[in-house]
């Protein structure tokens, strides 16, 4: 395993969550290559929350993939929690994903003919957890996200907002060290999606590391740090010094129709 | 993830494609069915006619009269068999256990107001023997009975019921085509035959006194009609049968190349027919199940791909949040393996019902075995696994990303 350099980050002294070195990631194209991205060096820190932007094509998602462990560089390293995972086999990416990363989509990804708990249950089977301690687990990771009264719910007896927690407590369920969003309010309204920022600032406080991609400046305004993509390259790398509180935007709009779940204790 | 969490998985899918899951197991249900129904019958049937043939008697060979006859023309006459070839028999070939001659005829029986009809067979002591009769209450007949011609006889199940109903028979009297007989010993009963002939209509008197009842012959007052032949062994029955036929040419003068004017058959030559019949009757409908179940097999593959391709973001999803690729395998496998064996469930059910059902309208004896039902379910077990491998493999080596992108 080769060892990656650190950047001496600004803010935390500790082992990066993510480090990136000189990643590229090539695709072969109907004769030609496409270059998604082009020698990109970052490194995460723990308890950090990341917004990354970009204009449509340049590389956010791909990064996303890697640092995500669905696939590996073309040329370049990325470690996750100091194990580097360059070069690991399917099934090794399938250990780090069920241990250390949790997944937020835009489309929520749930299974339509199976139970919020048992949606959020689903990744304790690939993490071979004891079947006896599942669905309390799950339980409460359904708790956390608000929805502890919804657990016997299908996908389609709930709103798009609590879908899209439901999703997140199935990304929280293994205790995951990141949690990797890729455009998780794309398909929401306003009000829903700043409930879902609400809630990864909740958990990011909580010391969970997060990293979001985004179109939307408001969402990348939540963020602690802004990472912009241009053409396969890191072009921006902005620290922000007074994120938005949503919890403080939300208590001061109107209540709205009961769209969150209920409050959380 | 376990075998069971598998399980749960995939009756989940089943469910959820019930009336899809239904025919795509239907090529499974026919052929377990036709399986499951045709051994059943065979067997049953294989099993009534041991039953009886070890009821007549194992190892039997029966001696008769006979004539070779060419487009219903008589070519010779019919031979006649006497005791004495009975003796010869036991004398010169090897490997015989006993040699019952015996004649044999219908008679009337009166027994004060009650009377039956029944087949009467005059025999000699190694008649009990060979045919394995044995006596319920009584006795047999005696040496000295059986030498001099006594007035005694042996009385089957129903005739006995017919003369004194549930009395005890033994020592009363009756007449037999008018000649007073005591009743001695009462058979063991030994039930109908396959054919639906009563075996216990029968009453059994020394052979001397069945020449008495039945007639005599004026050119052979030794005369009998069949020799039943008790072999040592099964292994023996074949060449005692051309010893027999060599020995009785000889006695009888038929010229090298002549027509035989006797019988000699060998019993288990029916239950070897019969075994044959239902082994070519199994053979042809096991060629239909194998085709039922290829075709079900290639059913289930095909759905399995369906239902890959249809669930493809679910194993991306599944992928990404942690699944190995032999999660995913597996799963796909338990779900192919599980609907076969639904499949393989109906059909025996169906198989059962189907037999008994046949058994009953064709009267025709059924058994269903228990390890033809063990032996259907791995056979439906090992249909999933075969035919459900590739779509598996298809589904484990689903690309997380691309999966996940599927629409
Ligand atoms: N599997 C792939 N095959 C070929 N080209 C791809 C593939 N995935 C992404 N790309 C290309 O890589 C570039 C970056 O894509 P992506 O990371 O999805 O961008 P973003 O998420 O920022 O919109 C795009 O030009 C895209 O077309
Ligand atoms: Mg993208």
């Amino acid at each position: 395993m080769a060892e990656i350099q650190t950047i001496p980050p600004a803010a935390a002294a500790d082992r990066p969550v993510i480090a990136c070195r000189d990643v590229a990631k090539t695709y072969a194209m109907g004769g030609g290559v496409v270059q998604a991205l082009r020698g990109v060096s970052l490194d995460i820190f723990a308890g950090e929350f990341v917004a990354v932007m970009g204009p449509s094509g340049s590389g956010k998602s791909t990064l996303m993939n890697l640092v995500g462990c669905l696939d590996t560089p073309s040329a370049g390293r990325v470690a996750i929690d100091g194990e580097d995972v360059s070069d690991l086999s399917p099934d090794q990416l399938s250990d780090i994903r069920s241990r250390r990363i949790g997944f937020v989509f835009q489309q929520f990804n749930l299974l339509r003919r199976t139970s919020a708990l048992e949606n959020v249950m689903m990744p304790l089977m690939y993490a071979r957890r004891p079947v006896t301690d599942r669905a309390e687990r799950a339980k409460r990771c359904l708790g956390m996200v608000g929805l502890g009264s919804r657990t016997d719910h299908f996908p389609s007896q709930l709103s798009g907002g609590q879908q899209q927690r439901v999703a997140i407590a199935r990304a929280l369920v293994n205790d995951p060290t990141l949690l990797l969003a890729d455009e998780p309010t794309g398909a929401l309204d306003t009000r829903t999606g700043m409930e879902i920022l609400e809630l990864f600032q909740r958990l990011n406080r909580q010391g969970i590391t997060i990293v979001v991609v985004t179109h939307d400046p408001e969402v990348a305004a939540a963020a602690s740090r802004v990472l912009t993509f241009r053409d396969g390259r890191l072009v921006s790398d902005r620290r922000n010094a007074s994120p938005r509180d949503l919890a403080a935007e939300l208590a001061a709009l109107p209540p709205a129709n009961d769209e969150a779940g209920e409050a959380v204790a | 993830m376990t075998i069971i969490d598998g399980i749960r998985m995939a009756l989940a899918a089943i469910r959820a494609n019930a009336m899809r899951s239904l025919l795509t197991v239907l090529g499974i249900v026919i052929g377990v069915a036709a399986v499951i129904t045709m051994v059943a019958m065979g067997s049953g049937a294989r099993d009534q006619v041991q039953q009886q043939v070890s009821s007549i008697g194992a190892n039997l060979i029966m001696v008769t009269p006979g004539v070779r006859r060419f487009g219903g023309v008589a070519v010779s006459g019919n031979a006649i068999l006497s005791e004495e070839d009975a003796a010869a028999i036991i004398r010169e070939v090897p490997g015989i256990a006993a040699v019952a001659p015996t004649r044999s005829g219908n008679v009337q029986l009166v027994a004060g107001n009650a009377n039956s009809t029944s087949r009467l067979e005059g025999i000699t002591e190694d008649y009990m023997v060979a045919r394995e009769w044995t006596i319920e209450s009584g006795r047999s007949l005696s040496s000295s009975e059986v030498r001099t011609g006594g007035q005694v006889v042996l009385l089957g199940q129903t005739v006995a019921r017919e003369l004194f109903g549930e009395s005890d028979p033994v020592g009363q009297s009756i007449r037999i085509n008018r000649t007073p007989a005591t009743v001695v010993g009462l058979l063991k009963s030994k039930g109908q035959t396959s054919f639906g002939q009563d075996q216990d209509r029968i009453v059994m008197v020394p052979l001397p006194t069945s020449r008495r009842i039945l007639g005599n012959s004026r050119i052979q007052p030794r005369r009998v009609d069949t020799i039943t032949v008790k072999a040592e062994s099964g292994g023996r029955l074949g060449t005692a049968v051309e010893d027999i036929k060599d020995l009785l040419r000889q006695r009888l003068r038929i010229p090298p190349g002549g027509t035989d004017t006797f019988e000699v058959r060998n019993l288990t030559e029916f239950l070897s027919a019969a075994t044959e019949a239902t082994q070519t009757m199994t053979m042809l409908v096991s060629a239909v199940a194998s085709v039922s179940l290829l075709v079900g097999g290639i059913g289930i593959m095909n759905i399995m791909l369906v239902s890959v391709t249809e669930r493809t973001r679910e194993i991306g999803l599944r992928l990404a949040v942690g699944a190995r690729r032999g999660d995913i395998l597996l799963q796909f496998l338990v779900e192919a393996v599980t609907l076969c064996i639904i499949g393989g469930a109906i059909g025996i059910g169906l198989g059962i019902g189907l037999a008994y059902l046949i058994g009953n309208l064709a009267q025709w004896p059924v058994l269903v075995q228990p390890n033809v039902i063990v032996m259907s379910v791995l056979i439906s077990a090992a249909i999933g696994v075969f035919f459900g491998f590739w779509p598996a493999r298809r589904a484990a080596r689903l690309d997380p990303i691309e999966a996940l992108r599927f629409e």
